[in-house]
Formats: C-alpha cells, sequence, structure tokens
C-alpha cells in the first residue's frame, strides 16, 4: 500500500508540450508511473513520446480513463486548469505550479471543496512519490527506495534533505507527499497524516513545516486526538528573522505566533517529537523504529 | 484562548506582501467608492503648505510609513494654519519611525469624529476564507481589545463563492453593536471595502478607525492594504505603487534579479534552493555555532545566470567572510549550478572562502564541473552538516 498516488494511478499531464512539463512528465514514465495523457489546448491530436495530447481535460479522461492529473502550466493558467480536471471528473489533483495568485487559489480549492468529488495537493508542491510504483512532480525519485516511513512537508527542498537523511540511516517511504507553502493548500498537514494513520504500509510518520501559520499546531492536535502510530516533526525558521508587520488583523486571527518556537512546543505538548536538524529527524528515528535495514 | 495572541505576524520568502501606504490605500478605496476625507501627499515642507492651503483647515499632517504606531511616535499632528502644517511637515519628513525613514506625508482635511469603529478583511489562510472583522472599538490597538475583550469584535467568514452578502453586512453591525442609525451605512461600506478586497487581490484591508460624523456619515479615517505579490501583474497600476525606497540596497538589487533575499546581520553567506532548505540551512549554521549574513532562495530551476546574480549579491554584503552553498536539486540541476558558481568567479572573483554541498538532480557531473574548475578557496562537503561546521570555521579563521 501507499496513499495518493502507487499502482492505480492513471496521470494526465496539463502543460505536456511546455519544456519543464515535458521533461518531468517524461522522468515520471520512466520511473513506471502510468502517464495516460497530456492536455494543452490547441494541441490536441500530438503527441509527446508516444504520450496523446488533448485539448480538453474532458476529452483526456474520456479517452485515457485518466483518474489523476499533474498541474504544470504558467501560474496566471493554473486555477483554470485545476477547475478543468476537476469539472472532467479528475479524482486527484497535484498542483506543481509556483506563483499562483492567492485569490484564484482560494475560488480553485472553495469549489473543490464544495464539490467534495476531488483532492488538491498543492500549490506550488513537488509532488507525490510512492517508491517503487509512482511518482507524479519533480521529486528526484533516485534518492528514495520503498519503506515504512510516511513523510509530509510543506517544503520541497527541505523534503528531499529530510528524505535523503532517512534514506542514509536505512529507512525508505511508504509515501512522500509535498503539500507545498502557498496560502491556500489543497490538502493540509492533517488530511495526509490521516492517510497514513490508515495506511498499513505506514509504521512511522514524519513531517516537516516550517514558521508561518499554524498547520503545525492543528496537526499536533490532530495527532493527539487520531494518531496511534509514532509521529516526528522537523520545523524550518528557528533563526528566520519576523518580518515587518503593518496591519492588525492578521495577528488577531491566528491563535499562534507562528514561530518556530512556538510550533516545536505545540507539538512537543502533544507528544511529538522535533528533530532541530535534518540529521537529527533521522536519529529520532532510529531511535523510534530500531536501526533499519 | 486570549494569552495565545501576538503581536508578530511572520513574512517570509515565499510570502511576500506588498503593503501600501496609507493614502494608497485610501486611493486605492475611492476607486471602489469608499468615501475618504479629501487629501494630497506631499514630499516637501513647501508641497505640504500648498497642499494643505488647497484642501483647507484645520488639516491633519500624516506620515506615511508602512508600520503602526505613527501616531504614538509623534508622526501624525493637527494643524490650524499654514505655519503649523509647514512646523510639522518638518519635522515629521525625514523621521525615523520604526526603522523606515518617512519621505512622504498625507495632508487631509480634519474630520469631526462622533464614534470611532474598526473594521477589516483578511485572507484567513486558516479557514481557507476571507474573515470580516468590526468592532465599535476603533481608534485604538485592536490587538490590545482582542487580548481584553475578544467579543468585542464581531467575525464573520465569508464563503468565496458566495461572496459578500447584505445579510452578512447586517449581522456584523448588529453583533458589533454599532449605533442603530448607522447599521445600514457601516454594512453598505463592508460590502464595498469587500468589493475592493476581491477586486484588487488583497489579502488585508484594515479601517482603524472607521468614523461616523457628528452629521452621521460613515467614512474611512485609515488605510491598511495588503496586496498579493504573485497578481500583480494583473494590477499594473497597483505594481508600480511598489515603495523600493523602504528596501535594503541588497534586498532591492535581489528582488530585480527575481531572487528572494533577506538580510541578516551575521557575517556568513547563504545560497540554497527552495525556502524551507534555505531555512533549515541558516538553522544549521547558527547550531554550528556561526551568525548568517543573509536569507537567499535561488529558487526552483536555478539556472547558471541566476547563480551568478546570487553570488553577486552576496558578496555585495561587505561583512561577508564566508559562503555557504547548500542545494538539494529537483527541478533545480546540480550541474547548472556548478556552471552558475564556476561563471561567477569569472566575473566577481571572490576573496572569501566558499562551501559547496550539492545533492540531487544531477550531482554527480556538478561535482565533476566543480572539482575540474579547480576554483580558488571553494570547497566541497557532501553533508548538510559537515558544510555547516566547515563555513563557520573559515568564517572565524582570521
Amino acid at each position: 500500500m501507499s496513499i495518493l498516488v502507487g499502482t492505480e494511478t492513471r496521470l494526465c499531464v496539463s502543460g505536456i508540450t511546455g519544456r519543464e512539463g515535458t521533461f518531468h512528465t517524461l522522468r515520471n514514465r520512466e520511473y513506471g508511473t502510468s502517464v495516460v495523457s497530456g492536455v494543452t489546448p490547441g494541441k490536441g491530436g500530438q503527441s509527446v513520446e508516444g504520450i496523446p495530447v488533448f485539448d480538453t481535460f474532458h476529452s483526456a479522461v474520456a479517452e485515457t480513463a485518466a483518474n489523476t492529473a499533474m498541474i504544470f502550466v504558467p501560474p496566471v493558467f493554473a486555477a483554470d486548469s485545476i477547475l478543468e480536471a476537476e469539472d472532467a471528473g479528475i479524482e486527484l489533483i497535484i498542483a506543481i505550479t509556483e506563483g499562483i495568485p492567492a485569490h484564484d487559489e482560494l475560488r480553485a480549492y472553495s469549489v473543490i471543496k464544495k464539490n467534495g468529488r476531488a483532492r488538491l495537493i498543492g500549490p506550488n508542491c513537488p509532488g507525490v512519490l510512492s517508491p517503487g510504483k509512482a511518482n507524479v512532480g519533480i521529486i528526484p525519485a533516485a534518492f528514495f527506495k520503498q519503506g515504512n516511513v510516511g513523510l509530509v512537508s510543506r517544503s520541497g527542498t527541505l523534503t528531499y534533505q529530510i528524505g535523503n537523511e532517512l534514506a542514509q540511516s536505512g529507512f525508505g517511504n511508504s509515501t512522500i507527499v509535498g503539500i507545498g507553502g502557498d496560502p491556500v493548500p489543497g490538502t493540509d498537514f492533517i488530511d495526509v497524516i490521516g492517510l497514513f494513520q490508515d495506511d498499513p504500509e505506514t509504521e512511522l510518520i514524519v513531517m516537516c513545516g516550517e514558521i508561518g501559520g499554524d498547520a503545525e499546531e492543528r496537526a499536533a492536535d490532530f495527532i493527539a486526538a487520531h494518531v496511534t502510530k509514532p509521529v516526528l516533526a522537523y520545523i524550518a525558521g528557528f533563526t528566520a528573522p519576523p518580518g515587518k508587520t503593518m496591519g492588525h488583523a492578521g495577528a488577531i486571527v491566528s491563535g499562534s505566533k507562528g514561530t518556530a518556537a512556538a510550533k516545536e512546543a505545540a507539538l512537543e505538548a502533544k507528544g511529538v517529537r522535533v528533530g532541530r536538524t535534518p540529521t537529527q529527524v533521522a536519529e529520532l528515528a532510529v531511535s523510534l523504529l530500531g536501526a533499519a535495514a | 484562548m486570549a494569552a495565545d495572541r501576538t503581536r508578530i505576524r511572520i513574512h517570509y520568502s515565499l510570502d511576500r506582501p506588498m503593503d501600501l501606504l496609507e493614502y494608497q490605500g485610501k486611493q486605492l478605496f475611492a476607486r471602489h467608492g469608499i468615501p475618504i476625507s479629501p487629501g494630497k501627499p506631499a514630499r516637501t515642507v513647501e508641497a505640504a503648505v500648498a497642499a494643505a492651503d488647497e484642501i483647507g483647515y484645520p488639516c491633519v499632517v500624516k506620515a506615511q510609513v508602512q508600520i503602526g504606531g505613527r501616531g504614538k511616535a509623534g508622526g501624525i499632528k493637527l494643524a490650524d494654519d499654514p505655519g503649523e502644517v509647514r512646523e510639522y511637515a518638518a519635522a515629521i519628513l525625514g523621521m525615523d519611525i520604526g526603522g523606515l525613514t518617512v519621505n512622504e506625508v498625507w495632508i487631509e482635511l480634519a474630520s469631526d469624529i462622533a464614534s470611532e469603529y474598526y473594521a477589516s478583511i483578511v485572507f484567513d489562510r486558516s479557514a481557507k476564507a476571507p474573515l470580516v472583522m468590526l468592532s465599535t472599538k476603533g481608534g485604538m490597538d485592536i490587538e490590545a481589545v482582542a487580548d481584553e475583550d475578544p467579543d468585542a469584535i464581531a467575525r464573520l467568514h465569508v464563503d468565496p463563492l458566495l461572496g459578500f452578502q447584505s445579510f452578512h453586512g447586517r449581522r456584523l453591525a448588529f453583533e458589533a453593536g454599532v449605533d442603530a442609525d448607522v447599521v445600514r451605512p457601516v454594512g453598505a461600506m463592508l460590502a464595498q471595502l469587500y468589493e475592493a478586497f476581491i477586486a484588487e487581490e488583497a489579502t488585508l484591508v484594515e479601517v482603524n478607525p472607521l468614523i461616523v460624523t457628528p452629521e452621521r456619515v460613515v467614512r474611512v479615517l485609515d488605510a491598511k492594504v495588503t496586496l498579493d505579490d504573485n497578481s500583480l501583474f494583473r494590477h499594473p497600476e497597483n505594481a508600480e505603487l511598489r515603495d523600493s525606497s523602504a528596501e535594503d540596497e541588497q534586498e532591492q538589487m535581489a528582488r530585480e534579479r527575481g531572487l528572494t533575499y533577506v538580510k541578516l546581520d551575521g557575517d556568513i553567506g547563504i545560497l540554497g534552493n527552495g525556502a524551507g532548505l534555505v531555512m533549515s540551512t541558516l538553522d544549521v549554521v547558527a547550531l554550528a555555532g556561526g551568525r548568517p549574513a543573509n536569507f537567499l532562495d535561488a529558487g526552483g530551476g536555478s539556472k547558471a545566470e541566476a547563480i551568478t546574480s546570487a553570488v553577486e549579491v552576496i558578496l555585495s554584503d561587505p561583512k561577508v567572510k564566508a559562503v555557504l552553498f547548500n542545494i538539494f536539486g529537483g527541478i533545480t540541476r546540480c550541474d547548472e549550478v556548478a556552471k552558475g558558481l564556476i561563471e561567477a568567479f569569472e566575473v566577481v572573483k571572490p576573496t572569501v572562502p566558499f562551501v559547496v554541498r550539492l545533492d540531487g538532480t544531477n550531482d554527480v557531473e556538478g561535482r565533476r564541473l566543480l572539482a575540474e574548475a579547480k576554483l580558488p578557496n571553494v570547497h566541497a562537503e557532501s553533508t548538510m552538516d559537515g558544510a555547516a561546521k566547515k563555513v563557520v570555521e573559515l568564517a572565524a579563521a582570521p
């Protein structure tokens, strides 16, 4: 088992004919992901290294039974592409695009939530990798092997760093999920941690957060209430400087300071151990699960 | 949970908000039909006096900086005649408020005030919906109100697909307890603020105070507007409002080159790819006993020229004694990073040591290129911890 992506995945890539879109689509296919189609308006009928391209998600779904979408189009088109995929009945939409306007994200998120048919991962995320099964996104898969650690992270490159430290300690991953650091992530820590809790392959959950917002604090409450598997955390940004702030509304909304120290305290109060460096996270994993294979 | 509320809001790399000055916010409001008092901006004492003569007396001379606490700092003064405008403008222009220099004042016709309210709309990331707040305790520190009397602030999330309805306005106005005769106009103003929030793609619209005059007219007396950086391409008139004078020289240079750079006060230059990894690198360097000189995120897919620019930005800070490159390539290719560094050494000819750690996509090729280039005083390290220790050691060397 793995979560979100695996052998059942039938991927359709929006923006498949772009330079980066092509590059990463082919890498995903090379890894073993079943890439069934792509969408680029106006390029329907073409193909990218044998992958058929369609003008719309609707025709791609009808012709190729795609169930997962990867969004690889520029920010100005991305929310529309997410909404198109949702409208066409895609169940899992993974949005890699960085820099989508916040209000576009909010609209796309709200529609998806209201309709309740699809799950959105990202935007501004590195994607989802289930080692040995499927890779959807830009995670450098060569660094990861199949195993029992579920990893969920707000940051892309930091995910690779932590994953690599775990790999060097002998651990593999059930699934690695990048949820992205944007204002309106389609999927939160809580959602992914819940999926890992129900996934028989996952024995340890590692969450990798960073300063800002209160997603880690909410995750801490969720873990205390719903998670029986061990959870480890890493928080980046202990030495990041606080920004200047003008308005006060933001401060009175959030129940949290948003600092790394506040997040660490919230997690540890609920029994989640927090590593201070990526290396320390791997050491904690060893102490919890014993030296892995 | 009042004790948990705080004054700190953290902005970090990916979150680059654009804060407008008060008068820019008011001008933006005016485009959406929101009533503001007559006023004019001025950059010199003479211009301030001329503006006041045109607007009339008494008037208010208000420092224009993107930070709260202007009144307490002496940046807001009521003037009855041209002499007072001259005196106050002279004192306020050039004043330092919270580390920001006042380059502009806003001269506004003074208002008679019967009641002061507070109104705001914030992009609530946690609830994933706009949050509208209204209170009759305006004109004071709203965070103190939130701490001491949280029920004094009426709050309501708006379904973004539904938008702001008249009933939202009524509900907020009744819950906040505004004077009965202004429930309707206050609700109408909230609707206008919401319209501005959506149309201008703001992440914050805050009015403190929102006033009721003795004639029972509702008007905004202050404006704090934060716009979403990612949407500015759709709002060229807003994009022009960016105030580069508030930025550090190196920060400006970095932004012009498409890099995310925040200057810190240490002596170890840091470059990484991805905000999370860069923040983590700062933490690991600090734990190793070093003091980072900056945060620099070269971004995803960093190309050779971006790396060259980044080296120039980092080294333009004279305090930097050593530099750490920490790259874990996903979309970024390590060979591109290596090429950029080699090019940078040809252009910039650094005199400080570099520690370079390359992992991820095309790392073998990247390391090979670097080894072959035999750059002077460049140290390759294979782990993040090892690289941090090495750079701290090099920065401490006499």
